[in-house]
């Protein structure tokens, strides 16, 4: 967003080219890699162990998170850095719901997904007034705020206070549970659930409303005067935002079996963002690789040495961010037009 | 066009914009005092005027970026002025940017279709699950996207994102997309602005074409006097937030107090 200025006055027409090729392989790009890693996630659960599809569907719960984030911050150019907050309140629906009220976990998700709609369009509204490092420090003091109201004691009863909920994990459905372990089962759940949401984020950028938020993140005056009622499309990116990153949360709790206030304090905020930046703004199947990096790199970092897993990790995320200014999509297509240059 | 145009309404009937007395005081500084003036259907209305004279402030008040202080802004006779600025453009008022303002990251073809935001419907939840009529909608807009792309010569860049392509064509694209509004009336800020000057000629051509061909009413704001001069049908000169003159290119070139405020001189 920032490079736009500096890219106006830019006239030679070979990068121009090489930047179109580079536009058009990505949506290609986009698709191969869907279809390649669709085949290869069905495959995966019947070929490793439990543990890894438990962290294989942790990473698709993160990667729905950040395709939420990305959607706010990568399309319609707002900054969040208190999307824990709303990832607590899908996780928090799903926990209550299933222990307090006996809801199947199922259909806590649809409702963890209205509901953080209505939340994150509620708290767009006033965000509205705010640009760039100040909605960064509002969203900033809702992930703050989130962990401490979690623990208040008017709410014990529903949240159970700093102990938290414990939920059991569901069987598979349909007498599929002699085929598939609840492991097994709840990754397929978050596949189809992932997947699903991909086509609607996918949908929503190609679409009017899709252009008329990329228009406001470009140029909200200019938006504006082409009939873009800003302050609806952006409260309404803020509810989708929170509606996605709410439906992670709810199938988060699900599959951990447990919330927490501490497990929903700014560190995973940050932790999206991170997320989102490594996987690169704007581009949504980067979503899953910043959410492989989110989950995996802190164990890498902590086999390489236990006391300095943090500094490991800062590493890593500091080698990345240097050879990948944009994120591993901007990587990607520049390689891609690399190749295509050179055949 | 017509010279004798000057102070009638060619088509009769009522202006397509009114401006009433119209004044805008931002603090202490007056940026306009009581500017009237009318625009009628199917002319091309220059309004030049040197540096701080008020034309961008007028500019912003007809695209509802500004609400005057005073005064009123009609459209076909009725006021423009308790509608938010996103309404101006389905109300039939396109208007291009001073030094541009491209949505830089999007296809020109992108562009475009955002311009046509205001004359189509839909909303984010069909949007989101692609229900039939919003493919419909979506086919809708790309034949009108793409009579401009073909219109304005942009078929060779229509796929390229707009922030890498050189300052004539972006103007272009701007051009496009206001026009994908379907305006009746096209507001032109300074579209001369960093142009070359055969560029500025077929500019010309261009605003002329857009009138002639598309049937658009054009207020075409500029510092270019060779450009205002051969194009419009009326001039309107502004000084320091005022109206100095109005009439033909002729009748204002000859007016002493334009001369006056454009040579620097003091009491003509």
């Amino acid at each position: 967003m920032a490079t736009s200025e500096e890219n106006m006055t830019g006239g030679p027409a070979i990068p121009r080219a090489a930047a179109a090729s580079a536009k058009k392989s990505g949506s290609s790009l986009g698709t191969i890699v869907l279809a390649v890693l669709v085949i290869g996630a069905v495959i995966l659960p019947f070929a490793s162990k439990n543990f890894f599809i438990f962290q294989m569907t942790q990473v698709m719960v993160y990667a729905i998170a950040i395709l939420g984030l990305n959607l706010l911050t990568g399309i319609n150019g707002q900054f969040s850095l208190g999307h824990g907050a709303f990832y607590a309140v899908g996780a928090y629906t799903a926990a209550i719901l299933m222990e307090m009220q006996g809801v199947p976990y199922g259909w806590t998700i649809p409702i963890a997904g209205v509901l953080c709609f209505v939340a994150g369009f509620l708290f767009g509204l006033p965000a509205l007034r705010l640009e760039g490092v100040y909605l960064a420090l509002a969203t900033f003091a809702l992930a703050v705020a989130t962990p401490q109201l979690l623990k208040l004691s008017p709410f014990e009863h529903w949240t159970g206070g700093v102990q938290g909920i414990v939920i059991i994990k569901p069987d598979a459905p349909f007498g599929l549970d002699a085929v598939l372990n609840p492991d097994q089962w709840l990754y397929f759940f978050t596949l189809v659930i992932g997947l699903f949401l991909y086509w609607l984020a996918r949908n929503i950028v190609g679409s009017r409303t899709g252009r008329a938020l990329m228009a406001i993140r470009d140029n909200p005056i200019a938006a504006r005067s082409m009939g873009v009622n800003t302050a609806v499309y952006k409260a309404t990116a803020f509810g989708i935002s929170a509606m996605f990153t709410g439906v992670a949360g709810c199938l988060g709790a699900i599959v951990i079996q447990f919330v927490a206030p501490d497990s929903f304090t700014f560190a995973l905020s940050v932790a999206l963002l991170v997320g989102l930046v490594i996987g690169g703004v704007g581009w949504l199947p980067g979503a899953l690789l910043g959410a492989l990096f989110i989950v995996f790199i802190p164990n890498v970092a902590e086999d390489i040495s236990k006391g300095l897993a943090g500094a490991f990790y800062g590493f890593f995320l500091i080698a990345v961010i240097y050879l990948a200014p944009q994120g591993a999509g901007g990587l990607i297509r520049s390689g891609l037009a690399r190749v295509k240059r050179m055949l | 066009m017509n010279v004798a145009a000057a102070g009638m309404a060619p088509g009769g009937g009522v202006p397509v914009i009114s401006v009433k007395n119209v004044t805008v005081r931002f603090g202490g500084i007056v940026a306009l005092d009581g500017v009237e003036f009318d625009i009628h259907d199917g002319e091309i209305l220059g309004l030049i005027g040197p540096n701080g004279a008020g034309k961008t402030t007028l500019f912003n008040c007809l695209s509802r970026l500004y609400t005057p202080n005073e005064g009123d802004v009609q459209l076909h006779g009725k006021t423009i002025l308790d509608q938010p600025a996103h309404r101006i453009a389905g109300m039939g008022i396109g208007r291009t940017f001073q030094n541009v303002a491209s949505f830089s990251n999007l296809s020109v073809r992108d562009n475009i279709r955002v311009g046509a935001h205001s004359a189509s419907k839909s909303d984010p939840v069909s949007d989101a699950l692609r229900l039939p009529w919003v493919r419909k909608g979506g086919e809708a807009i790309d034949a009108n996207v793409n009579e401009l792309i073909g219109w304005l010569e942009l078929e060779d860049v229509a796929d390229l994102p707009v922030a890498g392509l050189p300052f004539g064509t972006q103007k272009r694209v701007e051009l496009a997309r206001a026009l994908a509004t379907d305006p009746k009336l096209l507001l032109l800020d300074e579209p001369a602005g960093g142009l070359n000057h055969d560029e500025v000629h077929e500019l010309g051509s261009l605003i002329r074409k857009v009138r002639d061909e598309r049937g658009v009413t054009v207020l075409l704001v500029e510092h270019h006097m060779a450009l205002v001069m051969s194009v419009s049908d009326r001039v309107v000169v502004m000084n320091f937030g005022r109206k100095i003159a109005e009439g033909t290119p002729e009748e204002v070139q000859k007016n002493p107090e334009v001369v006056a405020a454009y040579l620097g001189g003091g009491d003509a």
